[in-house]
């Protein structure tokens, strides 16, 4: 049995930076191991804030921060579920 | 009816005599082209760098045009939005809409580029001729120019 997980239910999921997100974070993508008890989207910022370092400083501002789960838009209450990508990003700017 | 995400500058009157195509049936089509601005908040302006996020662009902008299409009944669409760096006075983003008559195509344009402005994950970073460089911010009214839309 392979990639069995260090927890029932939680799960690796890909994560995408954009923007000024990305420049904090100092990379554009990574693989992360979420934990069970991150049920909905507030709760996966509230896991990645309390990593502290870059996490910290990225989502300082944590109030902007807009969520995208499997590249359709997601609000803080959205239930995570098992995305196969999240995308953490500043409020759009484009057109 | 089509979306398109390009690095490429587009020709506005090439693109609008393909949308209305040989359907007799349009009688008013509505274009809004945006363009970078020489002159920002912080200076004049040397280029303007535009990030998106491959897959989800795409994906929202087609969401946004059969929204459009839902709400009214257009004959023809056309969203084509640009993305890497581009110089002032360059062309961004071009919508247009054409219907039998103008309301429809009025209304459906301004509805896309507003919901665009909120919605689609693009993000523009400025390089100034001094050669500072940063993010642009959201605009509250640009949140509360998508909100008008909302039905209840």
């Amino acid at each position: 049995m392979l990639d069995q997980p260090m927890t029932p239910n939680s799960r690796n999921c890909k994560i995408l930076y954009f923007a000024w997100v990305r420049e904090k974070m100092g990379r554009g993508s990574e693989e992360i191991e979420i934990p069970s008890s991150v049920l909905t989207v507030g709760d996966l910022i509230f896991f990645l804030k309390s990593k502290g370092g870059e996490y910290a400083l990225a989502l300082e501002n944590e109030s902007v921060i807009r969520v995208a789960l499997d590249q359709a838009h997601a609000s803080r209450e959205t239930k995570l579920g098992q995305p196969r990508e999240i995308a953490l990003f500043p409020p759009v700017t484009g057109g | 009816m089509s979306v398109r995400l390009q690095r490429e500058s587009f020709d506005i009157g090439a693109e609008l005599k393909a949308l209305r195509g040989d359907n007799c049936d349009i009688g008013a089509v509505v274009s809004f082209t945006g363009s970078v601005r020489g002159t920002v908040g912080g200076g004049d302006l040397l280029s303007m760098t535009l990030e998106h996020y491959p897959g989800m662009t795409e994906s929202e902008l087609r969401l946004i045009e059969d929204e459009a299409l839902k709400r009214w009944s257009l004959e023809a669409s056309l969203i084509i939005h640009r993305y890497g760096t581009l110089e002032p006075g360059e062309d961004i983003v071009l919508v247009a809409t054409a219907s039998p008559h103008r309301a429809e195509a009025f209304e459906a344009a301004q509805f896309i580029m507003d919901y665009l402005k909120s919605r689609a994950p693009f993000w523009k970073n400025e390089t100034l001729r001094d050669g500072k460089s940063g993010w642009v911010d959201a605009r509250e009214g640009d949140k509360s120019a998508e909100e008008r839309w909302k039905t209840s």
